[in-house]
């Protein structure tokens, strides 16, 4: 944790500026115009007016008061693997609108082009100081990070690399649930993605989930909450239902704090909050002791 | 399979189906239950927290076999409903399936499943003793059960709810059932920004057995007796229970191995 990884090199490709913080939706507040664009950045919590490079330093949280921004899925594996190197795997896999779901296909190009990415996750392998680790990393810039026939048929890839080299898989959770246009399929992709979580863990391997904001439906009810250890930052919304759709159920106001990675914490659903700061050390601390050479 | 694909009724749009799945007349789990086993023995209670009434569950005679049901209980009448939650069950509820499953696993009993939800409740008990990690565990633990699972969704299958008794080594649907993501309402809340879409969205989800049996997400669907399930409760059970046995004979007969890859493989391909 030492390193600065923000000083390597990488964070300036044109990838990153593609969704740079000058695109950020937390910016678009009326606030907008006062702040010079992608100089300052506001923390949306406190109101700090922050320098956007300070801000990029700290891991995307606020100095003021801890609040965590949203981070695309690259500025996450900058943050977390050594050298902030991953060799990506499966990249170009997409969907093929199975439903035929009308204006989808439109929409999908749209998003691609907007975000740079080709669906909502990134996979790949990477090292955590030092330990080698299959890692999927979730965008809640693509469609909110909903999962499809392609982010489920990624995950599974993930675990079966996982299980071919014997090597451990952490995921990082950033999603509104299964994928709507792809109804039954994405559906589907939650039986499939466990099945494979579940092989993974027979096969006696470490699977760590990290939940992010907001981390709820489909992806909660499936591969989120199967973690041998489940670590979440600080404030993320998780559940299995929306807030909203709860609020028009129950016909009440939700409590301060509900569905909040705090509130998951004390019910006995997370092991750890550990803010992000923390997480790389965190999660290589984990890696360690589940290494080989511990095996009894 | 489904032998005689009635031509009378196949006029019937989606959001018809989905009508007809949720009429109040509509037989639900127990009413199958009683007609397909024999000396059914309900067992309460998933050991943590409580008995969701929501899903009946217990131990049976199919002929000779013994085996394990779970059923998603609807009610008929308001009362009834709300002392079954509208079949919308809770953790607790997803846990008893569970704890019943194993059960099943370790004394070798095929078990079968009949899915009738409008989806998992949405609440803050539920989400207080984790409702997503409920579902999850069953997804995830079916899929490693050494046992048969037959799932059959008989009328209304809502979401995660639905597929957390959905994990099995054959999946029918009866033919006017429906299966889907989410209900077609809050599809059209979501997707269309309008709930009073939902006849539309019924339509653009491909939610009916049909639908699902073309995709290959189903393994066959069992026809209805004309106009529907409930005006030949007796020949609907009967028809039913035909297949369960058929397939039993066949999947008991597989090599442990052999069961659990076929199913992995099930989901893997789509």
């Amino acid at each position: 944790m030492n390193k600065n990884p923000f000083k390597a090199k990488k964070y300036a490709t044109a990838k990153f500026n593609r969704v740079s913080i000058a695109e950020d939706p937390l910016q678009k507040e009326e606030e907008r115009p006062n702040v010079p664009q992608g100089i300052m950045t506001k923390c949306p919590k406190c109101g700090k007016v922050i320098y956007t490079k300070l801000l990029l330093k700290n891991f995307k949280m606020c100095d003021e008061c801890g609040t965590h921004f949203k981070v695309s899925a690259y500025e996450r594996i900058i943050m977390l693997l050594d050298e902030g190197e991953i060799i990506e795997y499966d990249k170009q896999l997409t969907t093929k609108n199975p439903l035929d779901f009308p204006g989808y296909s439109d929409k999908l190009i749209k998003l691609q082009t907007q975000t740079g990415l080709v669906d909502g996750l990134v996979t790949g392998k990477g090292q955590i100081e030092g330990f080698p680790v299959m890692l999927a990393v979730m965008d809640p810039a693509f469609l909110m990070g909903s999962m499809g026939t392609a982010i489920g048929e990624k995950l599974t890839r993930t675990f079966e690399r996982a299980m071919k080299e014997c090597l451990p898989v952490i995921i990082f959770t950033a999603s509104g649930g299964a994928r709507m246009q792809e109804g039954i399929f994405s559906l589907m992709q939650m039986a499939k993605v466990s099945a494979a979580v579940a092989k993974h863990s027979e096969a006696g391997l470490l699977y760590i989930t990290v939940l992010t904001d907001p981390t709820t439906g489909g992806v909660t009810a499936s591969f989120a909450m199967l973690g041998d250890i489940i670590l979440a930052e600080p404030g993320a919304l998780i559940g299995f239902a929306g807030p909203r759709v709860i609020e028009q159920t129950i016909g009440q106001k939700l409590p301060h704090g509900f569905q909040r990675a705090e509130f998951l914490f004390e019910h006995g659903f997370v092991d750890k909050i550990v803010p992000r700061n923390h997480m790389k050390h965190t999660l290589g601390t984990l890696l360690r002791m589940h290494g080989d050479e511990y095996k009894l | 399979m489904p032998k005689g694909q009635m031509e009378g009724i196949v006029e019937i749009t989606p959001w018809q189906k989905v009508k007809l799945a949720r009429m109040p007349q509509r037989p639900t789990g127990l009413d199958y239950i009683e007609r397909i086993f024999e000396d059914f023995i309900e067992l309460h209670g998933d050991r943590y927290y409580g008995d969701d009434h929501a899903i009946v569950s217990g131990v049976a005679f199919l002929g000779k076999q013994p085996v394990t049901v779970i059923a998603q209980q609807k009610g008929r009448t308001t009362k009834e409903n709300i002392a079954r939650n509208f079949s919308m069950p809770h953790p607790e509820g997803y846990r008893k399936a569970l704890r019943l499953m194993k059960q099943a696993e370790k004394f070798h009993r095929p078990i079968i499943c009949f899915i009738d939800t409008p989806g998992a409740y949405c609440g803050l008990g539920a989400e207080e003793r984790g409702q997503g990690e409920a579902i999850a565990s069953n997804l995830a633990q079916m899929m490693l059960l050494k046992t048969p699972i037959i799932s059959i969704v008989i009328s209304e299958g809502g979401s995660g709810g639905a597929l957390a008794l959905g994990v099995a080594d054959k999946v029918y649907m009866l033919e006017h059932a429906v299966y889907s993501i989410l209900s077609p309402e809050g599809f059209a809340t979501i997707l269309y920004k309008d709930s009073s879409r939902a006849e539309e969205a019924a339509q653009d989800m491909k939610l009916t057995a049909q639908d699902l049996k073309q995709f290959g997400i189903i393994d066959g669907i069992i026809a209805e007796p004309q106009g529907g399930a409930h005006n030949d409760l007796q020949k609907m059970a009967l028809d039913i229970k035909e297949i369960i046995e058929t397939d039993l004979q066949q999947l008991i007969q597989l090599p442990m191995d052999t069961l659990l890859e076929d199913r992995y493989q099930k989901y893997r391909k789509i």
